[in-house]
């Protein structure tokens, strides 16, 4: 081994250096990430540019020459980027407040003007958000509650993102698509009476079940009984007279009669009694 | 430099992982990072520290003097038949290559032999039929897509593979805790609504290359289809099953809209609500609804039971008076004395009676006397007491 260095000292560091050399002077650029070669400062060309037309692994992505320190690489995605807003309270047309956070997904088609305009990629995010929050509480804050919560969000999006991307185009970016992720209420006072509401609703609908169940209830007792008033009438009709003695027979036997938790009674008849009549003797 | 910053980079990571003085001694680390190339520096071993620490296994034992670091010259030294024992194993310390016939080294056959058995092992592929792998070429520019099946591609650093399982469906969990996930319906009411999306990857090559951050892309798209879908719906509809699952089909058909104009390279499978509750703030009164309706039924069941008495009351009756009636109409007069005797006799049995000859008599009443054996008889007979009339003196 040491002689190996000893005699080959000077080629050993020859190619090491060679190596290093070749090594700084190439760059690579995946298939998701764009490069903008900059010269003294000027961006000169961009290596892998998103190109709608070309597939991947035609658009130019590999291993590329660079000159050692004159070139700085800067390198710029290709992908479909996010940027997220941060919630947002928005005031609607009709006063209400909404929490509002988006999303909007864009790509770099001109990565020379992100470099010029923002630097990097980060960059490009970092200056889109504040646009996205102008524009989404511009365009939102036309709109009303309702209007906001349902289908009709389309349409706003559709502003939005026109909007959005007219901007975008300064820093070389292009606004694919839009979207409210959430409309919330914020949260204190506005949650706390949409809860109030919801509870005093819910308190109501159970109050009107009660009510509705006692209102059946007594219909069903009054149909019995007037079904029971009709069977009554039906069978004791047919001969009043002999229903009132029947009854009264019947009411004799419960009044006086034998039987558990009755009053002690005492009867005192006259012999002219109806009862006593034979009793008499008489004929 | 950037590919050589990797390469340095995963090699350090490499070596942290195997370095005598991984972090976790302490003793001869010197703030040089986590051990990666600490050996090289000289002062990291040679501190005192050391002592306390695991000892490189790759230098002579102690005794000869202040300790140099490794340097690769002593490496190689220590692999004579006198150096320490460099790997365990059978062979023993004096581990030794066999001589070729020739009397060569077998050294340099054996290290093609190495290199190229690792080329075909980085050439051949064998994908399995549930995945898909990519191939890109030194630098990262796309190749080709493998498919399931045997292949061949270029050895390891030209051609880079990157397989996945695409069949493999994948879950979100949407909120991922317990933690509340409230969303506001068509009529401005909150529900809570926890909910699975199931994906799995369509087309690898653009899930790898389209988008940034194709998770967050997922669950981004789930949020706002969900917002959307729930807010066309009123709270009611929510809790429903069939409002369920008419949302579920919405979001599902919407995210595959969203992520297929986005070239996402994904397919959603599925998306299953697995609750929808009242926040929990609402959720009594909530509750005190079914319960209402519970009390509702229970009015009506009262109800029900009371009028089935009265009903049956009422036939019992008119059915016995119907049959005396039946009994009193063959013979009207007969049967009306014989009720009227049968109870005179039930009533009177049980009564005192007294017959009074009117006119002429003044009768006294014994009241206080009636009274009194009224008392003593329930008291006698032991059964409830009868409330105790005032005497009168």
């Amino acid at each position: 081994m040491e002689t190996l260095w000893q005699d080959h000292k000077r080629s050993i560091i020859a190619v090491g250096v060679l190596l290093v050399l070749v090594l700084s002077s190439l760059f690579v650029v995946p298939e998701d990430e764009q490069a903008v070669i900059i010269r003294a400062g000027q961006p000169v060309s961009v290596v892998n540019r998103f190109a709608p037309d070309r597939n991947f692994g035609e658009a130019g992505a590999g291993l590329y020459f660079r000159i050692p320190v004159v070139d700085r690489v800067q390198r710029i995605d290709r992908k479909v980027l996010n940027v997220t807003m941060q919630p947002q309270e928005v005031l609607t047309s009709d006063q209400q407040r909404l929490k509002v956070d988006a999303y909007a997904r864009f790509r770099i088609i001109d990565p020379v003007q992100t470099v010029r305009a923002a630097g990097t990629t980060d960059g490009v995010i970092r200056q889109l958000e504040p646009v996205l929050i102008s524009v989404l509480r511009q365009e939102l804050g036309r709109r009303s509650f309702a209007s906001l919560l349902t289908a009709e969000r389309g349409d706003a999006m559709v502003n939005i993102r026109r909007k959005l991307d007219e901007q975008a185009r300064e820093y070389g970016a292009q606004i694919i698509d839009v979207r409210i992720a959430r409309t919330d209420l914020p949260e204190g006072r506005p949650l706390e009476s949409a809860f109030v509401r919801m509870r005093t609703e819910r308190e109501r609908e159970a109050e009107a079940i009660r009510a509705e169940g006692d209102r059946a209830a007594r219909v069903i007792r009054a149909e019995a009984d007037a079904e029971a008033a009709r069977i009554y009438a039906n069978s004791y009709g047919k001969d009043a007279n002999f229903y009132d003695f029947y009854r009264a027979m019947q009411s004799y036997d419960a009044t006086f009669g034998p039987g558990e938790g009755k009053g002690e009674s005492s009867i005192i008849l006259s012999p002219d009694n109806e009862y006593l009549r034979q009793f008499r003797g008489q004929r | 430099m950037d590919m050589l910053d990797g390469l340095r980079k995963r090699f350090g990571v490499a070596m942290a992982g195997k370095s005598p003085w991984g972090g976790s001694s302490g003793g001869g680390s010197d703030g040089q990072g986590p051990g990666g190339e600490g050996g090289d520096s000289g002062s990291g071993p040679a501190t005192g520290g050391d002592k306390k620490g695991p000892r490189n296994p790759w230098l002579p034992g102690g005794g000869d003097g202040p300790r140099r670091s490794a340097n690769i010259e002593d490496i190689f030294k220590n692999r004579g038949p006198e150096g320490p024992r460099r790997t365990g194993g059978p062979r023993g310390p004096n581990f030794n290559l066999p001589r070729r016939p020739g009397g060569g080294s077998w050294l340099p056959v054996l290290v093609v032999g190495i290199v190229s058995v690792g080329l075909l092992v980085s050439m051949a592929h064998q994908i399995a039929p549930r995945e898909q792998a990519i191939v890109t070429w030194l630098g990262g520019k796309y190749s080709h897509t493998l498919e399931p099946g045997f292949n061949i591609t270029m050895p390891y650093p030209i051609h880079q593979v990157d397989r996945e399982d695409v069949r493999e469906i994948r879950l979100e969990r949407i909120p991922e805790g317990t933690e509340q996930k409230l969303i506001l319906t068509g009529d401005q009411n909150l529900a809570n609504v926890s909910y699975i999306i199931r994906w799995n990857i369509k087309d690898l090559r653009l899930f790898r290359f389209q988008l940034d951050d194709p998770l967050t892309t997922i669950k981004d798209v789930a949020e706002s289809a969900m917002r959307a879908a729930v807010a066309e719906k009123t709270l009611d509809q929510t809790f429903s099953g069939a409002g369920r699952a008419d949302i579920e089909e919405r979001v599902m058909r919407r995210m595959q809209a969203l992520l297929d104009a986005y070239r996402s390279g994904v397919t959603i499978q599925g998306v299953d609500i697995n609750k929808t509750d009242p926040p929990g703030e609402v959720l009594d009164a909530f509750r005190d609804v079914s319960v209402a309706e519970q009390d509702a039924n229970a009015a009506m069941n009262r109800s029900r039971a009371t009028a089935q008495r009265i009903l049956s009351q009422a036939e019992g009756e008119t059915e016995a008076f119907d049959k005396v009636y039946e009994q009193y109409r063959l013979a009207p007069e007969v049967t009306r004395q014989r009720l009227y005797y049968e109870t005179m006799e039930r009533v009177l049995r049980e009564t005192d009676k007294t017959v009074v000859e009117t006119g002429g008599v003044t009768t006294y009443l014994p009241l206080p006397e009636i009274r009194k054996r009224a008392q003593e008889r329930p008291a006698a007979a032991a059964a409830a007491p009868t409330p105790t009339p005032a005497r009168e003196q």
